[in-house]
């Protein structure tokens, strides 16, 4: 099983003696599922970059080699957190926090690159990355800190805690809509959400969190805070064909590409849809339409299907946890990997409004994707440990 | 792998944790098979429905317009064909890809083409409702004109340095060509863009239509436009997001349009025009002469051999579109309305010309054509006195000499004795209107039917029109003759008392049919109104025995490469309610006038014993105008090949300008010479005739599979 890992043995000796039993260990449903998802955005990263020309895949390969890249990156970068005791993660998550959040402040220095109207990138040399993405994993660390090891010896967080939680995250969501992302912000709200009820915080602070995220939406809605073009897409969302060319039109093409695709799609490099470039940012925000044409339903309901699985293992993986802290982090996890999938295929179907959010383990992009295995690494090694019966 | 134990003693936070995660699980599951279910509803049920939307957006249907129909006169000679025309033109999507949408490539083809840059950039736009021109009527997937008729070397020039013009190209495009300039304008019409109302109307077009081709508009270019137009091609190109070509998923080549034979022949339009034209100058300046029409039919067929009307225009006007400014002043009264048909459109008393109807209308209702007439120099009739013309009486007379000297006081009793026999003022019962009833069944007042679009109806007047006009007009004329004219009194008062009392009398009596308008009907004058046309019609119909055809421009389509011809074949549209006995009659009569008659002198020298003319003058008064100048006639009279009817408005009378313009076309058409010839003034010995033997060509012009055209020799 060690070959599975494929962990150098010249690493530290520790290491060494830990994989053969971490291997055992690993939660393989979960590894296998994401892996086929991998699998599948690779081959739609690679489709959806193949200009429609009729020139041969093989021709067009650079952002399949970078996808590629990523993937181990990620990969490597996940089973080495894995192989780590969470413990020791534990410590230095105040760090890692930190750390992101810097960066995160750093985007709005001359460092920051704005690109598709969103002031989100860092550029160094020839290498850029986005900040929010790794401010996803340290937000869960942090919450996950706060609220699984309660101070004064509570056996749960109480009100005190919860502020602490509040301004860990006011401090990256309030430098993520400074960017502005509007997606990210989300999803930080969500991922503080969903860790806050599950982690036995007072129901008063639960209700009043869930209750002030509500009225944060109106008050955004009501009082103009959203720009015109993100009102648009919410007014799109209830009616997509007032206005085809316009601010539906992207919500519109994502329509007509998944429709088009019927129950078998058109099969892999031969949606016209895809390879016209109807739908806009396919190969990112827009992937799951590319799953949609080419693959029909059959590809696409398994792409949602591996989802459901993947969700459901992170979610027992907590259920299965002893103390507070890992079953955060697996709950944190879920709470980001599902919002961010429900929210993007729910606006490639035309339910949720159109917001830019890469689909986990699918979509083109580095940061995401080694942020994404980096939260895939935690869940894994908590399982591997944590599970009181290890 | 083991369950998690249960311990009772577990914190209740972890409890709360762990109810909270069922929940999740459930939640996950629900959310994600709603997903499911939206994604199957979408690929499934909705299929075809994306399908189709994934289609328009892909697929982008380009129409290719067929090359239009010539028009050719029977022997083939072109009337109207096709030139090709080079046009500079850009690709819309590839200009508008440029990071700085064309501009630059724009302003270096502005230098080229000499032409400011943001007029080019004008043109570049697409029409829409905010977009008015110049901009691109079409489809962007059409190339865009931005400039047409340029010169070969700027073609060139564009061609060679294709690199330096990305999105642009010169082509040859094919447009309307006029060869024969002004001659027989009026009858080929002309093409004119679209209008939505012609688009919603005539599905052919709708399915088919481009954006920016032309249809016709007037002439046979109007009435056989479906035919002369083809049927466009088209292409289905798959596009993607930026507009860009990708493949040609299919293609249906234009079917071009059919050539169009008319029984038009050049010789002969050209002949007759230039006779008008030079008859009407003769007339000058003693007459106005402002404008003329001359008709030449074949009375076998009905076929249009010649249709002259003055003044005329060259059509070179149209080409490259036509300016809102010169557009108004072809219709201007000013310029003499060059657009309008005289022949089929213009409506004038017949005068004399009328005759024939009114003797067959008294020969038809019992007047003996054995008896004789008296022929006063002036005749009394319901109190109103009505002169010969000149005053000049002939006794008693027969109808054939009544009309070989034109007597008017002979139909005016004819016209006075069948108003009373009516009834007079007061007609008892239905009145039988023999007079105006012969006239319709002479074709006048309806249209004749040829195939040519706005033919005018002309106006027979009866009892019953009256009664019409007069309930049309009375609530004005009541209140006229109640109210006066008090802005006419300012400045002359005794004609607002004139006038007054006129619109009194309208109101009061004016749905009467008096004495005084079935006299003047019988002359063809008064409200009577017929078009060079339908008296050419009426005159054929007299020449062949009786048969009233509708005249027809065409003779035949013939498609592109001359594999299909469709004949078109003669129409008749009715026998003249007249007795052969009648006919003969009227035939003997017609026969002597450019003999022994009105028309004696026009046809002095005329070999009559090769090719005897049969005909009647006439000259039309209209108050406040000069007498207008009709000749109405056939030939030859033992075997009538052709009518022809020749009106010069305000030209004099009928045997002094309309009457030798006819006799001018004879000559032509069987090659005699002309007095002027005879003189020395032009030409040289007798001429060849236009028509040998007052034959049309037998065949149809050959049109090979290349396309090319055989003019028929003669």
């Amino acid at each position: 099983m060690t070959t599975h890992l494929g962990a150098p043995r010249t690493r530290r000796a520790e290491f060494g003696r830990n994989a053969a039993g971490l291997a055992r260990r690993l939660d393989w449903t979960l590894i296998v599922s994401v892996a086929a998802l991998c699998a599948i955005g690779t081959l739609l990263v690679w489709s959806a970059t193949v200009p429609g020309d009729g020139s041969d895949p093989l021709d067009s390969t650079e952002h399949l080699r970078r996808h590629l890249f990523h993937l181990v990156v990620g990969w490597t970068l996940c089973l080495a957190v894995a192989s780590v005791d969470h413990r020791t993660i534990r410590a230095y998550a105040p760090i890692a926090y930190l750390v992101t959040v810097v960066l995160l402040a750093l985007v709005l220095t001359p460092l920051g690159e704005t690109i598709n109207g969103s002031r989100g990138w860092i550029v160094i040399g020839g290498f850029q990355f986005q900040p929010s993405e790794l401010a996803k994993v340290g937000l869960v660390l942090m919450l996950a800190t706060l609220l699984g090891e309660p101070r004064d010896g509570e056996a749960r967080p109480m009100t005190r805690d919860v502020l602490f939680c509040l301004v860990a995250l006011a401090v990256p969501l309030a430098l993520v809509m400074s960017q502005p992302d509007l997606g990210t912000t989300l999803v930080l709200g969500a991922i503080f959400l969903g860790m806050l009820t599950l982690s036995g915080a007072p129901v008063v602070w639960v209700a009043g969190m869930l209750v002030c995220g509500a009225v944060g939406a109106f008050c955004v809605w009501f009082f103009d805070v959203l720009k015109p073009y993100q009102v648009a897409r919410i007014a799109t969302l209830m009616n997509p064909t007032a206005d085809p060319q316009g601010t539906g039109y992207n919500s519109n093409q994502a329509l007509i590409a998944v429709g088009s695709g019927g129950f078998n799609g058109t099969g892999l490099f031969q949606g016209e849809q895809t390879h016209g470039q109807f739908v806009p940012e396919q190969h990112t925000d827009f992937i799951f339409t590319v799953a949609g044409e080419e693959l029909g339903f059959v590809g696409a309901v398994l792409v949602i299907g591996l989802f459901g699985l993947i969700l459901w293992r992170l979610l027992r993986t907590a259920q299965g946890c002893e103390k507070p802290y890992p079953r955060l982090l697996c709950v944190g996890a879920a709470s980001w990997f599902g919002f961010q999938a429900l929210i993007n295929i729910g606006m490639c179907l035309g339910v949720v409004p159109v917001t830019g959010l890469p689909l986990p383990f699918v979509s083109y992009g580095g940061t995401a994707v080694v942020a994404s295995m980096l939260a895939l690494g935690l869940v894994l090694g908590v399982r591997s440990r944590d599970r009181g019966f290890v | 792998m083991r369950a998690a134990p249960v311990d009772d003693f577990e914190p209740p936070g972890r409890r709360l944790g762990r109810a909270g995660l069922v929940i999740a699980q459930v939640l996950v599951v629900t959310l994600f098979a709603f997903l499911a279910a939206r994604l199957w509803y979408l690929q499934v049920p909705m299929w075809d429905h994306y399908r189709e939307m994934a289609m328009a957006n892909h697929h982008q249907q380009l129409i290719v317009p067929a090359t239009r129909g010539q028009i050719l006169d029977a022997t083939g000679r072109p009337l109207v064909n096709n030139r090709t025309e080079l046009v500079v033109s850009g690709d819309y999507h590839e200009l508008m890809g440029m990071k700085d949408n064309g501009r630059k490539v724009l302003s270096d083809l502005s230098e080229v083409l000499d032409v400011s840059p943001e007029k080019l950039q004008q043109r570049m736009r697409l029409c829409g409702p905010e977009v008015s021109r110049p901009c691109w009527p079409g489809s962007p997937y059409q190339p865009v004109t931005l400039a047409d008729d340029v010169e070969p070397s700027v073609a060139l020039q564009i061609m060679e340095r294709a690199g330096d013009f990305p999105g642009i190209s010169a082509q040859a495009h094919a447009v309307r060509s006029y060869p024969q300039g002004g001659h027989a304008a009026q009858l080929v019409g002309y093409l004119q863009p679209i209008t939505q109302e012609e688009l919603e109307a005539r599905e052919d077009l709708r399915t088919q239509f481009t954006g920016i081709d032309q249809v016709g508009r007037d002439g046979v270019e109007a009435s056989y436009d479906a035919q002369l137009r083809g049927d466009a091609g088209k292409r289905v190109l798959g596009v993607n997001n930026h507009g860009e070509v990708m493949e040609v998923i299919s293609e249906t080549p234009p079917e071009p349009g059919m050539h169009l034979v008319t029984h038009i022949d050049l010789g002969v339009q050209k002949l007759a025009e230039k006779a008008l034209a030079e008859g009407m100058a003769k007339a000058r300046p003693r007459y106005k002469a402002d404008s003329g029409a001359a008709v030449v039919l074949d009375v076998r067929t009905g076929g249009v051999v010649a249709m002259a009307s003055l003044p005329t225009y060259d059509p070179a006007i149209w080409r490259g579109g036509i300016d809102q400014e010169t557009f108004d002043e072809m219709l201007s009264e000013e310029a003499g309305e060059p657009l309008l048909s005289r022949a089929v459109q213009g409506t004038y008393p017949p005068g004399s010309t009328f005759k024939v109807s009114s003797l067959a209308a008294a020969a038809e209702n019992g007047y003996s054509l054995r008896s004789t007439y008296a022929c006063p120099g002036s005749v009394n009739l319901a109190g109103q006195n009505y002169q010969n013309y000149a005053g000049q009486g002939h006794g008693p007379i027969s109808l054939h000499k009544a009309i070989v000297v034109s007597c008017n006081t002979v139909f005016y009793n004819l016209g006075y004795q069948m108003w009373k026999k009516d009834g007079g003022l007061y007609p008892e019962g239905e009145p039988e209107e023999a007079m105006a009833n012969m006239a319709r069944g002479f074709g006048f007042g309806s249209p004749t039917g040829i195939d040519l679009p706005y033919e005018t109806s002309g106006r027979i007047p009866d009892r019953e029109w009256k009664r019409t006009f007069w309930q049309e007009t009375r609530e004005n004329n009541c209140h006229r003759g109640e109210h006066g004219y008090p802005e006419v009194a300012k400045t002359d008062p005794s004609r607002a008392a004139y006038l007054k009392l006129l619109a009194y009398e309208q109101c009061v009596e004016g749905f009467q049919w008096r004495a005084n308008e079935a006299v003047n009907f019988s002359i063809g004058q008064g409200d009577v109104l017929v078009t060079p046309l339908q008296l050419a019609n009426a005159y054929a119909a007299v020449a062949n025995g009786g048969t009233l055809h509708e005249p027809r421009i065409g003779r035949a389509l013939v498609s592109a490469d001359g594999s299909k011809v469709k004949e078109i074949e003669p129409v008749v549209r009715d026998r003249l309610p007249v007795s052969d006995k009648t006919l003969e009659y009227l035939q003997k009569a017609l026969t002597e006038v450019p003999k022994k008659g009105t028309a004696a002198g026009a046809f002095a020298g005329f070999p009559q014993d090769k090719v005897s003319v049969a005909g009647k003058t006439g000259s039309a008064d209209v108050r406040g105008r000069q007498v207008s100048s009709w000749f109405a006639s056939y030939a030859p009279a033992d075997d009538p090949q052709f009518a022809i009817a020749v009106l010069v408005s305000q030209g004099g009378t009928g045997g002094m300008t309309a009457a030798p313009i006819a006799r001018e076309i004879y000559e032509g058409i069987y090659g005699f010479e002309s007095p002027g010839q005879a003189e020395g003034e032009g030409g040289s010995g007798p001429a060849e005739p236009l028509l040998p033997g007052g034959e049309p060509p037998e065949d149809l012009p050959a049109i090979r599979p290349d396309g090319s055209i055989d003019v028929l020799d003669r």
